[in-house]
């Protein structure tokens, strides 16, 4: 059965080709691109001053990661489980575990982390890690400001994650 | 009408007047190029819902003069087997004849300055607006040169590009204007300037030489919509594309400064010049009203490169042949039969 495209055909007159005709179109669609660009510039502009205004993050936005401390005792939330490390994809994350004593007590468990370092040059910010701890004790943050001038500066330690976040980036109001 | 000679007009200017005349002149226009040229890019900006440079002094209003360092100081690079003179001749001709048709712009009469009866213009020769062809006539030159002395296959096409448009633009420029110089009967700017303010502004009787006039000037100044002679999509960059640095740099200028002077002439010929309509202004406010109506014309030159599309080159030519020609052609005709007739 041969195609027939029915009723759908928009067919579309092409304006009648001549000297007169064409330049009095030409002129009027000028004038009309003329009204539209002059229309555009006195919306303003979509586009920020990026350094200076930001665009504000979502609540849930998933940026560079923070380590939490228990509020009344100060002690660290991680127990250097591992489980982060375990479920990172990027494999961005390595935890190194030592025991609390009496004397030196870290964190509420059994044991604490020693080592706590985030790649942040590999990590993807999927937040698995996120998921994956079972004392809520990494986060990930709102800051996505994270460009330096070394590979090596970008290997977070565990101090630079347990420090509180210098706020940089704006968060959304619920009505954004 | 034979030239006004200094005898006749009653007056001589002595050196320095004429010394100080000139650079004013030169200083107060040429300093407009760059705030065309930040004009450009800051409304262009505008035209596009962005900014535009905002990083470079306040509000990124010394963004030109960082441009231009930047060319300055980089490596002017010359061809090997390009015509080396010629080269390096090709944006001074450029540069050069912009700034020559500076000296017929009037700015205001004959004014005294210290008890010295002057003129605020560089010269009012007889020949007036020929003075203007005339250069606009040389600087092509220094596009043909340029793009031809560079030996290459883009910088060669954007040449031949420019002059078949510019030729035949400036024949349709030229006709535009006969029906001003037959209505006014003088080719001196003063003269016209004077005419307008004594009738009406001229693009009121002239509209459709004003019009012709208009859109020539966008061809003859290589202004988008008409910028086929730099054509970047397909030529690179045209006659200059292996131009660089400060070379580089004085093609630019000149390309802006040819706005400018356009600017200027549209201003002069069709637009009353110094006069403010239903207003005797007084003189020292006469230059600044030139150059306020130059920047309207200079926004509407920004505004049609926001706009406009590039065209292509047989509609170029066609419009200038077919349309442009004919109209002015006949713009000077019937302002002919009219001069006559209500005479």
């Amino acid at each position: 059965m041969p195609y027939d495209p029915g009723d759908d055909v928009v067919v579309i007159h092409q304006p009648r080709e001549g000297a007169a005709s064409g330049t009095f179109r030409a002129f009027a669609a000028t004038l009309k691109g003329l009204k539209m660009t002059f229309s555009r510039a006195v919306e303003g502009t979509t586009t920020i001053g990026y350094p200076e205004e930001k665009t504000p993050v979502y609540p849930r936005f998933r940026g560079r990661h923070k380590l939490h401390r228990f509020e009344d005792t100060g002690l660290e939330k991680c127990v250097g489980c591992s489980l982060c490390a375990a479920a990172c994809p990027a494999d961005c994350i390595r935890v190194v575990a030592a025991e609390n004593t009496p004397e030196n007590r870290v964190s509420a468990g059994e044991r604490y982390a020693a080592v706590y370092e985030i790649n942040l040059s590999r990590c993807i910010f999927c937040g698995y890690c996120e998921i994956a701890c079972p004392f809520d004790a990494i986060t990930l943050g709102h800051d996505y400001e994270m460009a330096d001038y070394n590979r090596s500066d970008l290997i977070f330690t565990k101090e630079m994650l347990l420090a509180e976040p210098l706020e940089r980036t704006p968060l959304r109001t619920p009505d954004e | 009408m034979s030239a006004p000679l200094y005898a006749e007009i009653g007056y001589f200017e002595p050196w320095w007047m004429q010394i100080a005349k000139a650079l004013a002149i030169f200083l107060v226009v040429f300093n407009m190029v760059p705030m065309a040229l930040l004009a450009d890019r800051k409304l262009l900006g505008r035209f596009q819902h962005r900014y535009g440079p905002t990083r470079v002094g306040p509000f990124g209003l010394l963004q030109a003069v960082a441009d231009i360092g930047k060319l300055l100081f980089k490596q002017q690079f010359v061809p090997r087997d390009s015509r080396k003179w010629l080269f390096i001749a090709a944006p001074i001709i450029s540069m050069v004849t912009a700034a020559a048709t500076l000296a017929i712009i009037p700015f205001s009469d004959t004014v005294d300055i210290f008890g010295v009866k002057t003129g605020l213009y560089g010269v009012d020769p007889s020949i007036g607006i020929l003075f203007a062809f005339a250069f606009g006539g040389i600087a092509f030159y220094g596009l043909m040169l340029g793009g031809w002395s560079s030996n290459s296959k883009y910088s060669f096409l954007g040449s031949m590009r420019a002059a078949a448009q510019l030729i035949s633009y400036e024949i349709a420029q030229g006709l535009s204007i006969i029906g001003v110089i037959m209505m006014v009967g003088s080719l001196s700017l003063v003269d016209i300037v004077t005419w307008q303010e004594q009738n009406v502004w001229l693009f009121i009787p002239q509209f459709v030489g004003w019009l012709v006039f208009l859109v020539a000037g966008f061809a003859e100044t290589n202004r988008p919509p008409f910028d086929l002679a730099e054509g970047e999509a397909e030529l690179v960059g045209g006659y200059f594309t292996e131009y660089s640095g400060g070379r580089f740099a004085a093609f630019f200028a000149a390309e802006y400064l040819n706005m400018v002077v356009v600017s200027l002439l549209f201003t002069t010929i069709f637009f009353g010049g110094w006069d403010v309509p239903f207003w005797d202004q007084p003189n020292w406010i006469e230059p600044i009203v030139v150059l306020a109506k130059m920047w309207v014309f200079i926004f509407f030159f920004i505004w049609v490169r926001a706009t406009l599309p590039r065209l292509r080159y047989d509609q170029l030519m066609s419009f200038g042949w077919k349309i442009l020609l004919p109209l002015a052609t006949l713009n000077a005709l019937v302002t002919a039969v009219l001069v006559v007739v209500l005479d």
